[in-house]
């Protein structure tokens, strides 16, 4: 080892505003994206590969990422998601026993870009401002002009339909066959950890495609739905929300985290926007209407359900809300076992604070099933 | 549910003199928490016997009590104030947890109706008796390392039977760590255990197995009545099991944590929080990680409490932990109070960073000859300094740079070691300078492996040790002329000082300095919000860093600045750097005062300090607070960039006052005495012209630079000898001699330790008395604000005597004496501001010993025996804003009080106790007696030669 040079490199931000730095591992590279930052002091490896984060460009706020390495057991999907990496400090070297390879090891095996020794407090104060936008980080410092060229090009994320991309092409099976509960779980970028906490209380969960139907669904006759969590804006998603608009008529229990609480809330007619910056990080405080009580919880969503519509709407009632800015977190139906959340009770990163939404999802499949026993 | 209704009147307890493990961390605690609950109508009444603190200032609490932390005294408060409805025990450290627990045995606070809130005395007694603990951490499912109890030898011997060795021996009860030890061989055993047993105030020690390696953490959580958990901070000690946290490097946020492990033991601290008790308030957990695959966590204690942990968290997030645990004592819920940051988002969350602050304990063992200098379970450290930086690197360089030990970081300053042998054993056998160690290790070849094998610091941690080296050496293969912008930029955002790069280019440091400026390479601002950005903040914490540039759509370069300069005139205040023996919280409440007077003349007001333990660093102290080494390059940059009026150097002591001589000569205006004042005071010569012209007289003295020459010297002068080098603090290296041996012997230790020095020689004027004078001179007029006389005879370090304020025997020729000379002095070094001269009294004769013309150690006791605000008033005439004859003074005080000095000598048990001209106490407190004829007096003036060394 010895001292390592690195190469100029840039993030140019679509409205021509460039942050200079250096390109991790010297490497020649060019990424587009969203440019969107993410404030958890720890978690990079479940963040980068978190299906939601599909075609951003993620600034990491913590002041060194790389630290502990990567280790297999910790990815929240099969590779990495995130578009391209901007940072402060990139570790070369990691300390980790348990640790399998370097970030630097794992960002070369998934082909991405990241640049380091940005002022990444000054862009994360400019996004704050001047409000989510796509970005193209380069090697290319020369080329100034034709890089704008091809990031005008670049799709915005309004209106833009990911859940395609990042889905499963094929249903598949996660758990024991044996277990007592079935649950659908609609993949419009789910995360492992999700599939964890289902299948650590014991259910046995079928995950379809993100085109799947709700018949489809229905036809292997689980005892509940899941709507995943995942990429871009929700309402062109027609496909999952007309299934969740079919899911919500039967008597069974319906679950959403993030992407799927927006889809619940658009099947109940509640509409959804582009926030100025989204939330992302592990330290959102989050109120319980239900119970008075807080919670820190993990969140990653740059779109959000109209609170207005929400409150005018008589089949849906408020659960949570997210104490900064008041925006909805939590809603659920009334008068039907069907609830939803905005943020991520699997964490993964992030506080396990608001576990008990799954044990409050299974005790809703527990009665249910009783129910329909008795019926 | 907002606060409780029921709550209108509030016992605060402090924490008492500063003794090694519980400093001033607790002056910043209370003194949020008095104006936390003033804010709230409440009101306050405070016991403390520390009158160097801000927190018994009459301002600050609606009635202070100094006195003696006793139950008697408690009793005699609640007498006075039937009316108190609480008491809030958790602001004074485990000294008020103490006497609150004895208090409620007594039956004290059921006496009196009062509440007991922020903790609950179960949770005290669960968290300190470590038998009960244990069970109840086994009871939960929360592991920890092996351990058992022991109240007799016997016991403690069978239980070191079956655990085997290495062992860790904890005392019962005991504050900082006192009487715990590592024990690695059974011969050691009886001895520790013995004392353990000893030193525990209910004879009980517990004996675990040793987690040698093991990576240690601390957690900083906050609850409220609803039950709601935030953890403020996690802190990662750099050092691992072995040593004392308050002696560890410490660094936040933790920075070799998986999300994994990390969300494990955030459930483990709010399950172990939950499980000691209900109650409302802050409370600090620690844990030991396993560095192997298993990563077990282990947990080690849990203080119910604000801890020094949690004022170091408090700094290193910006979130107000003591505030916000008193609302929440009060009744408040997280989620109904505001992020005080922000100001727009909810308390109710855990702080993001992103930059990295190290702490760096400060140790004083040569203050302690003798002393086992080897870090271990035991505190040994004296005070801590924080640096903030966008990077490990940087964050650790000024940390080392906030020392004051005459380092300019790590490496590159020809001072470290090179001999393998010793480099090995100093890395072996940890002391205060094992972090500048492990950077000789890498300079010389030593592999990384080997260090981290000895160390077991973390690999993370030494790689970035190692790249800091290799771009040392790769910045050497350049000449200032041919070093890159890139490269210099990049030594620069690694915490490089300029004295630093000028020396591994060969070059001035001017000439990098320059160099930088002509690169456009300057220091930027950034600010601590508490969120990474995410919410624009507007409180004025700021910490210095170097950073890329940005690029307007238009082509403008710029590179961001946090730090808006407004066009209001404003005025720096120097901070005092970290505690140590000779320099503590005194200066703080200085600074503070400088702070609160220059904003009332409508300055707006600047304070540089790099202590996190202080008042003066809260974010709302000053109007704009930069949180940086007390370092030439690091002042002179924010100088720069705020444009002051002036400078105050003369209220941070001597880290502030050895800045001036540079100060002056780039032209910045130091505010009150000048330079050439001081330096005129400091300078044996000169000053003693200056008596001789005034007909004051003074001991006999000369200058020696060799040992030879202090001979010569020694003829002229006789013995016996006061021997001294100049420019030091505290009375460092200061020794009384009585014959040519001894003379030469000192002389050659002093010129060995501090080489190139010259050293002063006085007659020693034998069994006089010493008295002091403090006074504040505008050039014109002076008022002497206190005159005190020491108890113990002259020769002690007047930091170590007792002193009554008013002399106790002094005649009225003395008297006059006294008077005249302090004016005379005053006038005559052309003082604008504080002036302390201190006396010795031989035979009707007044002598000067030594005149500073600067904030001293006793202006704090004297303003809180007179209850007068005598810092306010001098800052006022050193900013040329008041004469003396402006104000109307009228010193209150019936009786006498006594400055009784405060000694933590039970952490050196090896140490010598006799009391000689180099300072050795940790702190003081403030005792008023009505007559000569009170007992304690008569018990101090009995004993007042008992530790006098020659």
């Amino acid at each position: 080892m010895k001292y390592q040079a690195k190469r100029k490199a840039l993030i140019l931000l679509s409205d021509g505003t460039i942050f200079h730095g250096k390109s991790v591992g010297d490497k020649e590279g060019t990424a587009f994206g969203e440019v969107c930052f993410n404030t958890g002091m720890t978690g990079y490896q479940e963040i980068f590969t978190d299906p939601s984060y599909f075609g951003q460009i993620m600034v990491t706020t913590n002041a060194h990422i790389g630290n502990y390495g990567v280790n297999k057991d910790e990815i929240e999907s099969d590779s990495i998601k995130i578009a391209g990496l901007v940072c402060r400090n990139f570790s070369y070297d990691y300390s980790r026993a348990l640790a399998d390879d370097s970030l630097q090891g794992f960002l070369d095996a998934n082909g991405l870009f990241a640049i380091s020794d940005v002022d990444t407090r000054a862009l994360v104060s400019y996004i704050r401002d001047n409000g989510a936008m796509n970005a193209v980080i380069s090697t290319e410092v020369d080329n100034i002009e034709d890089l704008k060229k091809r990031l005008a090009e670049v799709p915005s994320m309004e209106g833009l339909e990911l859940a395609s991309k990042v889905s499963t092409k094929e249903p598949y099976f996660v758990g024991n066959d044996n277990a007592s509960i079935k649950i659908a779980a609609l993949d419009i970028g789910i995360k492992k950890n999700i599939l964890r906490n289902l299948v650590k209380r014991d259910a046995y969960v079928k995950v379809f495609p993100y085109n799947a139907t709700f018949e489809e669904m229905e036809a292997w006759n689980p005892d509940a739905y899941f709507i995943s969590n995942g990429p871009g804006d929700p309402e062109p998603l027609t496909d999952a929300i007309a299934a969740a608009k079919k899911m919500i008529q039967t008597d069974k229990p319906v679950f959403g985290i993030c992407l799927g609480h927006q889809i619940l809330a658009l099947a109940n007619g509640v509409s959804t926007y582009k926030m100025h910056n989204g939330h992302r990080g592990i330290n959102h405080p989050v109120l319980n209407l239900l119970n008075g009580k807080g919670e820190i919880t993990s969140q990653n969503h740059g779109f959000a359900i109209n609170r207005e519509e929400t409150e005018a709407n008589d089949s849906l009632e408020i659960t949570h809300v997210h104490l900064n800015d008041k925006t909805v977190a939590g809603i659920r139906m009334k008068n039907k076992d069907v609830f939803s959340v905005q943020y991520h009770p699997e964490a993964s990163p992030g506080p396990h604070d608001a576990d008990y939404l799954f044990d409050d999802f299974f005790g809703l499949i527990g009665k249910s099933i009783k129910h329909n026993e008795i019926v | 549910m907002p606060k409780r209704k029921d709550l209108n009147s509030i016992l605060l307890i402090g924490s008492g003199p500063i003794v090694i493990g519980q400093a001033c961390e607790f002056d910043y605690a209370g003194s949020q928490s008095l104006r936390s609950l003033r804010e709230d109508g409440i009101e306050t009444i405070l016991i403390n016997s520390n009158p160097a603190t801000i927190m018994t200032d009459p301002s600050m609490a609606d009635h202070v009590y100094l006195k003696p932390l006793t139950t008697k005294s408690i009793v005699e408060i609640l007498k006075a104030h039937p009316q108190i409805d609480a008491v809030l025990p958790t602001m004074g450290g485990q000294t008020a947890l103490n006497l609150c627990i004895e208090a409620d045995k007594k039956g004290i606070w059921e006496d009196f109706g009062v509440e007991l809130i922020g903790v609950d005395i179960d949770a005290i007694n669960i968290t300190e008796d470590r038998e009960q603990f244990r069970e109840l951490m086994l009871k939960i499912g929360v592991g920890m390392a092996p351990q058992a109890t022991a109240t007799s030898f016997l016991q403690g011997k069978e239980i070191a039977q079956e655990f085997g060795f290495p062992l860790v021996i904890r005392a019962s009860y005991t504050l900082g760590g006192a009487g715990a030890s590592i024990v690695y061989k059974a011969e050691d055993f009886d001895e520790q255990l013995s004392y353990g047993l000893e030193i525990s105030p209910i004879h009980e020690v517990m004996i675990d197995k040793a987690l040698m390696g093991w990576k240690e953490y601390e957690l900083e959580l906050l609850r409220d009545k609803n039950d709601n958990v935030v953890i403020i901070c996690a802190i990662e000690n750099m050092d691992p099991m072995g040593i004392h946290t308050g002696d560890s490097i410490t660094v936040a946020p933790a920075m070799t944590l998986s999300d994994k492990t990390y969300q494990k033991m955030r459930d483990m601290a709010i399950h172990m929080m939950r499980s000691i008790g209900d109650f409302e308030g802050g409370c600090n957990v620690q844990f030991a990680v396993s560095p192997d695959e298993k990563e077990d966590i282990i947990a080690i204690e849990i203080n119910p409490r604000v801890s020094r942990s949690s004022a170091l968290a408090s700094k290193a997030t910006g979130y107000p932990i003591a505030k916000v645990a008193t609302k929440l004592a009060i009744g408040y819920t997280l989620d109904e109070l505001d992020n005080q940051i922000t100001k727009s988002t909810s308390a109710l969350f855990e702080p993001t960073l992103d930059y990295v602050i190290v702490k760096i304990p400060r140790w004083n063992f040569d203050k302690f000859e003798g002393s086992d200098r080897t870090l271990g379970l035991q505190m040994k450290s004296v005070g801590e300094v924080m640096g903030i930086g966008r990077s490990f690197q940087e964050a650790l360089h000024k940390a080392t740079q906030s020392l004051e030990i005459k380092r300019n970081g790590l490496g590159a300053d020809g001072k470290g070691y090179k001999n393998y042998e010793q480099i090995i054993s100093k890395l072996t056998i940890p002391s205060w300078d094992r972090v500048f160690v492990i950077y000789d290790a890498i300079q010389i070849g030593i592999p990384l492996s080997r260090i981290h094998e000895i160390t077991k610091i973390d690999m993370w941690f030494l790689k970035q040790y190692e790249e800091l080296h290799f771009l040392e050496k790769e910045i050497s293969k350049y000449t200032i002329a041919t070093l890159s912008k890139d490269l210099l930029l990049e030594a620069k955002q690694k915490g490089f000082a300029d004295r630093q790069i000028a020396h591994m280019l060969d070059c001035y440091e001017s000439e990098v300095y320059n160099k930088r400026t002509e690169l456009n390479i300057n220091r930027v601002y950034k600010l601590v919000d508490t969120c990474a950005a995410e919410f624009k903040a507007m409180t004025p914490y700021y910490y210095s860093t170097f950073e890329a540039e940005i690029e307007t759509a238009e082509g403008a370069r710029y590179v961001e600045n946090d730090s808006i300069v407004t066009d209001k005139k404003k005025i720096v205040v120097l901070g005092s750097g970290p505690n140590r023996i000779g320099q503590g919280i005194e200066f703080d409440y200085c600074c503070v005062h400088g702070v609160l007077a220059a904003a009332e003349c409508g300055y707006e007001t600047i304070m540089i300090n790099c202590n996190p333990e202080t008042v003066s660093t809260d974010f709302d102290t000053a109007d704009k607070l930069y949180f940086e080494p007390v370092f030439w390059e690091h002042i002179y940059d924010i100088i720069r960039h705020e444009k002051p009026e002036g400078v105050i150097v003369q209220l941070g002591g001597q880290t502030a006052l050895k800045l001036a001589e540079k100060l002056s000569k780039y032209g910045i205006k130091i505010i009150g005495t000048s330079f050439e004042s001081l330096d005129l005071a400091e300078d044996r010569g000169s000053f003693s012209e200056l008596l001789k012209e005034n007909d004051i007289p003074f001991p006999k003295f000369g200058v020696a630079e060799t040992a030879d020459e202090a001979l010569t010297l020694s003829e002229e002068l006789d013995f016996p000898l006061l021997v001294r080098p100049s420019y030091v603090l505290g009375g460092q290296g200061m020794k009384i001699v009585i014959n040519k041996e001894e003379l030469e012997e000192h002389v050659v230790d002093l010129l060995r330790k501090i080489p190139n020095n010259k050293l002063l020689l006085d007659h020693y004027l034998d069994g006089a008395i010493e008295a002091e004078a403090d006074a504040i001179c505008d050039g014109e007029d002076v008022y002497i604000i206190g005159i005190m006389e020491h108890i113990e005879p002259c020769g002690i370090h007047s930091g170590d005597s007792n002193a009554t304020l008013p002399p106790f025997n002094l005649g009225e020729l003395v008297m006059q004496q006294i008077k005249d000379h302090t004016k005379k002095i005053a006038l005559a070094l052309n003082t604008v501001g504080l002036i302390n001269i201190q006396f010795a009294i031989k035979d009707e004769v007044v002598y000067i010993i030594e005149a500073n013309p600067r904030a001293s150690r006793t202006v704090p006791f004297i303003a809180k025996a007179y209850k007068e605000p005598y810092v306010n008033y001098a800052t006022k005439v050193m900013l040329g804003e008041k004469k003396v004859k402006d104000f109307t003074f009228n010193p209150q005080l019936e009786g006498f009080a006594i400055k009784q000095p405060v000694f933590s000598f039970n952490k050196f048990p090896n140490v010598n106790k006799n009391l000689g001209p180099e300072m050795k106490s940790t702190g003081e407190s403030i005792l008023f007696i009505d007559s000569l004829k009170d007992d304690e007096f008569y018990n101090l003036y009995a004993r007042r030669k008992m530790y006098l060394s020659k």
